[in-house]
């Protein structure tokens, strides 16, 4: 088997002295083999792909061809010189010697060499005669010198001369400057691309040489589904209740009655929030067809005249208020169902309940506000909680939460007294944010439900929005929330660590 | 929640010092305040209406302070002035004094039967040698507002009306009248106009015309004459010019009209709580006798003081503090609850002012008693509560899903529980009528006419808001849709739906199908007609005709899955083919 062009260029690269200098180029080891000079470019970059076999270096070099006109030349002679060997010693005519091939260049350039004179008062016509006995053909010359490889040697007057006539043209070659690689050898090995079951069942693998991987490149995306952001922080904040012992409300119900929304937390009927301004009341089912008798007629009288140790807020209270259905806006009144539910139950048991769901407010939207978001929300019953409880248990939350600076500033709530707002050291903004809002349920709303007096209830909210947007640093809730999402974010998105 | 703007030198000086902002802000943050912002009239000018109007306006430094709305003792500078420098023990509480003058000298308000039908109550008061400057006469119109915004919630339950009692004479009479009866010259207005011709005027008015609709349907307007027929005012709508308050006037009569007594009254007494300050016998008020339409009179303001007894276990134990009861009176007297221990008492005896209106349980008191020990102050305790953790079966089930769906290769969407009736029903070829969705009363755009009652057009829009990226787009979303169900205490309830969406060059039937099997097959419902799931062919007005099938799981109909319309792709402003799943899990928890 003969050698293959590789081996036969690692053969000659062989022979090439060692240094930096040392090395072939492409198209001078083209023309020794006697190759054409792709086949030879395609041996360097088979041998490239092999590793440190070779090194290869472009190189852009200038050469000089001869153009098809140029060819003719060099066979048929220079038009001015065929010209001046058409003329006879008795002239010919002008019109005759115009109608001869390459006859318009030939004669302009014989007569400014000078080797043919006109004579336009001849008899019969203007006429042409020979000015001189002989002619050189030094344009064939030239190009003959070309032609053979010396092109370099015509001075540049000349090579531009030619190059306007469009004998010569201008050739730009890219050619390799090649040189031995730190692997350098005769011998041309392939490498494998990759491990195959018949090199794993053969055992051939010892043997072969593997092409090396590249390892700054980024590997194949997988193809997988994603959760969403949101929900992932939704997925946390249950854990956390959940180890905190807290039990899951039922939230199920996005359709509330004022009653439950406000009446049974002690918001009086004439509060803004009720007002259409704030909050999405229901056309169909415009009222809720079945309110608790018992606990409402509590709920009106703790309102109108008060009771349990308060003085109520003395106004008249009206069931046609309560039955209103809206769109709940807040968990709280989930909440208040649950706590009826379990002063119901009748003897007490102390209970840690938690809600993370959807409300709803007709506010007016921005960059941070939709008209629904998730609430989170924690409630503790039992004897003798206190305010330090509260704070207590709210520390453990939001370190949790990966927020461990707190203080709490004096806040009012129409359902809690004591009430806390909760701030937060935001390192970022250098500055104190809200980060959720707390306090202990009054009595007002406990006791009516049949709750004993010696129970106290400590609650906090806080939007799961909010804690989102600050980690994700989000800034337009529409990213997140809703059909606008930019599904890249979700794809994209890291897991969900709170406390890191 | 309100916010009150004062000008901080004028704070600084009725202060007695000065503080950085970061001082002020501290103070108002043990206090239950919040410094929301530092600014100046010039500052809020050009924010605004921009540069060029705010040349010339004052750059006099303004706090902003957001107030509690219960505490409306606090909405003017007086009044906050008052609160924070008995908070600090500088000053005492003053003492507010009803003065009832002589028989027969006294100003009286009678009460016509016309008034029961659209505004029952009144109740007035005079201060009598008030002196104002510009800054108390600022105040004192500021603080009606602030009231008039809150309290009264835009007059609807309580208006106010100031006038230069120089200028009129009583008795003054409150009563109602056709609108062609009632003729006047509104405050700041050059002449007379009659009661619709007003309502007309202020139709356009940026301020008044809020106000306009609490009357303007009524056969009568109320109104206040006095004894020589001059009007006082169009409650809850305008005051008359004649009797207009001004820098000079030295007797003002008060009076507040609603609906709602309680906070009329407590509206008068917090009037002239805070501008007694400026009559020449300081924190006192001249009582008016309010004469009623069935002959009873009744002299305001109230101005009660209240006695509460509270015991001092009680407090500690609600806070988790361990203050003598000695030491807890003087955190309450701190909070304008004036309060001692009786000599051989146990309880704490507090004095609840006419200002502390919000004070009306024992907890309202343990609250001041927090904030005046200061809640950062109070040991951080964790309750002892031992309790199991449970979750929600459908949350759980939710949860355990969406991770297999993701696992599957399907990406969560979180799409919006409201939208127009036309994503629900017209763009999915329905009618509306057909959806049994529950429908908003109160909608501000189309957006939030309903509640979904499908989570499909939900992931169609985001799809369409995401035609940008790579197909196939493969989405999910598990979350509720609200029905109407008349057995429901509300007349509705909610559905946990699954919906999954897949959208490429080809429909891909297969493999939203193979996304149901592998649902069942978590949920452990195997592929058979007896005791698991089948799908039977079946049209539906979104699936291409041929391509829509319902899903039966243990004998009852969960869902549907298919191609969907070509229609509905279009309406949705979508290009490719598309097929979707969506069931109910209900019935799988």
């Amino acid at each position: 088997m003969s050698p293959s062009v590789a081996e036969q260029l690692l053969q000659r690269l062989e022979r090439t002295p060692p240094g930096p200098e040392g090395g072939l180029c492409s198209l001078e080891a083209a023309a020794a083999l006697g190759l054409d000079h792709q086949t030879l470019v395609g041996a360097v970059k088979s041998l490239q792909a092999l590793g440190e076999v070779i090194e290869a270096e472009t190189r852009a070099t200038t050469r000089w061809e001869l153009s098809a006109e140029g060819e003719e030349v060099l066979r048929d002679g220079s038009p001015e010189v065929r010209l001046f060997h058409s003329v006879p010693s008795e002239g010919l005519p002008q019109s005759d010697a115009m109608k001869l091939p390459g006859a318009q260049v030939g004669f302009s350039k014989a007569m400014a060499n000078k080797w043919l004179r006109l004579d336009k008062g001849a008899p019969g016509g203007p006429r042409i005669f020979r000015a001189v006995s002989t002619v050189q053909d030094v344009v064939q010359n030239s190009l003959r010198q070309v032609q053979e490889g010396n092109g370099d040697s015509l001075s540049e007057r000349e090579r531009t001369d030619l190059k306007r006539r469009k004998l010569l043209l201008e050739v730009t070659l890219k050619s390799y400057w090649i040189r031995k690689g730190s692997a350098f050898s005769t011998a041309v090995v392939r490498q494998e691309t990759d491990l195959t079951p018949e090199m794993i069942a053969t055992g051939s693998w010892r043997k072969l040489p593997f092409k090396a991987y590249n390892f700054s490149a980024l590997g194949l995306p997988p193809t997988c589904g994603h959760l969403h952001p949101l929900l992932k922080v939704r997925s946390q904040l249950r854990q956390i209740f959940l180890e905190m012992g807290f039990t899951e409300m039922p939230t199920d119900n996005f359709v509330e009655s004022s009653f439950w929304n406000f009446d049974a937390l002690f918001q009086p009927q004439q509060h803004p929030a009720r007002d259409q301004h704030d909050t999405f009341f229901l056309q169909d089912p415009a009222e809720a067809p079945e309110l608790p008798a018992g606990y409402m007629a509590r709920v009106k009288k703790v309102h109108s005249q008060g009771g349990y140790g308060s003085q109520g807020y003395k106004y008249e209270w009206k069931v046609e208020e309560a039955r209103k259905n809206l769109l709940r806006t807040h968990t709280t009144s989930a909440s208040a169902r649950a706590l009826y539910h379990l002063a119901r139950q009748g003897k007490f048991t102390p209970v840690k309940y938690f809600s993370i769901d959807r409300v709803f407010r007709n506010e007016s939207l921005d960059a941070t506000h939709l008209a629904e978001f998730h609430q989170v929300e924690g409630v503790v019953a039992d004897r003798g909680l206190t305010l330090g409880h509260l704070m207590g248990i709210l520390q453990q939350f939001f370190t949790k939460l990966g927020i461990s600076k707190l203080r709490f500033k004096p806040a009012y709530n129409p359902y809690t007294e004591p009430s806390m707002e909760i701030f937060s050291y935001h390192e970022g903004l250098k500055k104190w944010v809200e980060v959720g809002n707390s306090g202990v349920f009054r009595p007002e709303l406990l006791l009516p439900m049949g709750l004993p007096e010696s129970v106290s209830v400590i609650a906090w909210g806080l939007s799961l929005e909010r804690p989102t947007m600050i980690k994700y640093g989000i800034n337009n809730i529409r990213e997140l929330v809703g059909h606008r999402v930019n599904l890249q974010m979700v794809y994209d998105n890291p897991l969900c660590r709170l406390d890191s | 929640m309100p916010t009150v703007s004062v000008k901080r030198e004028l704070l600084f000086e009725a202060l007695g010092r000065r503080y950085t902002d970061e001082e002020f802000n501290d103070l108002c943050f043990e206090f239950g305040l919040e410094l929301d912002e530092v600014t100046s009239e010039k500052d809020i000018i050009s924010k605004e209406k921009g540069e060029g109007k705010a040349e010339g306006a004052s750059e006099a430094v303004l706090y902003k302070i957001d107030v509690p709305a219960n505490r409306y003792d606090l909405l003017c500078l007086e009044g906050l002035v008052r609160g924070l420098q008995v908070f600090k023990e500088r000053i005492n509480l003053p003492r507010y004094e009803k003065i009832i003058p002589a028989e027969g000298e006294g100003q009286k308000l009678i009460i016509t039967a016309e008034t029961v039908k659209i505004r029952p109550h009144a109740v007035a008061a005079v201060l009598r040698n008030i002196t104002f400057t510009k800054e108390r006469y600022d105040s004192f119109i500021d603080l009606q507002e602030k009231l008039h915004q809150n309290i009264c919630r835009r007059r609807a339950l309580v208006a106010i009306g100031t006038h230069d009692l120089d200028t009129i004479s009583g008795p003054f009479t409150f009563t109602a009248k056709a609108p062609s009866e009632i003729k006047f010259k509104p405050l700041n207005q050059s002449q007379e106009y009659t009661a619709s011709q007003i309502m007309d005027l202020y139709r356009t008015d940026s301020h008044l015309r809020h106000y306009l609709h609490l009357i303007e349907n009524k056969p009568r307007y109320p109104v206040i004459f006095d004894s020589n027929g001059v009007v006082l005012s169009m409650p809850p709508i305008i005051n008359g010019d004649h009797s207009k308050i001004s820098l000079k006037t030295r007797n003002v009569f008060i009076e507040c009209t609603g609906t709602d007594m309680t906070k009329a009254k407590i509206v008068l007494d917090i009037i002239v709580a805070m501008f007694s300050e400026y009559c020449e016998k300081q924190f006192t008020v001249e009582a008016v006798e309010v004469i009623y339409p069935n002959g009873k009179t009744h002299i305001y303001p109230e101005l009660a003081y209240r006695k509460e007894k509270v015991k001092p276990e009680l407090i500690n134990k609600k806070l988790g503090i361990s203050e003598t009861p000695s030491s807890l009176a003087k955190l309450l007297t701190r909070m304008c609850l004036s309060s001692h221990i009786p000599e051989n008492g146990n309880n704490i005896e507090i004095e609840i002012p006419p200002t502390r209106a919000d004070v009306i349980h024992a907890c309202d008191i343990v609250e001041d008693a927090a904030i005046a020990y200061g809640y950062n102050n109070i040991q951080m305790v964790i309750p002892k509560t031992y309790t199991i953790a449970n979750q929600l079966p459908l949350n759980k089930l939710t949860e355990l899903l969406r991770l297999d769906l993701a696992a599957a290769g399907f990406t969560e969407a979180l799409t919006f529980a409201l939208c127009s009736t036309e994503d629900i029903a017209d763009k999915l070829g329905m009618d509306i009528s057909a959806t049994n969705a529950v429908h908003i009363a109160n909608p501000k755009t189309a957006e939030f006419q309903v509640a979904r009652t499908t989570l499909l057009p939900g992931l169609l829009k985001t799809i369409a808001a995401n035609r940008k990226m790579p197909l196939p787009l493969k989405l999910f979303e598990i979350s509720d849709i609200v029905v109407k169900d008349l057995t429901k205490d509300v007349g509705a309830r909610n559905y946990r739906h699954l919906c999954a969406i897949y959208y490429n060059k080809s429909p891909g039937f297969e493999i939203i199908h193979g996304l149901l099997d592998r649902v069942m097959q978590l949920l452990e419902v195997p592929p058979n007609e007896e005791n698991g799931y089948t799908i039977k062919a079946t049209e539906g007005s979104a699936f291409f005709p041929g391509r829509c099938a319902e899903i039966f799981a243990r004998g009852q109909s969960v869902g549907k899955l298919g191609v969907l319309h070509p229609d509905v792709i279009t309406k949705f402003e979508l290009t490719m083919p598309c097929s979707a799943l969506e069931i109910n899990i209900e019935p799988f928890v």
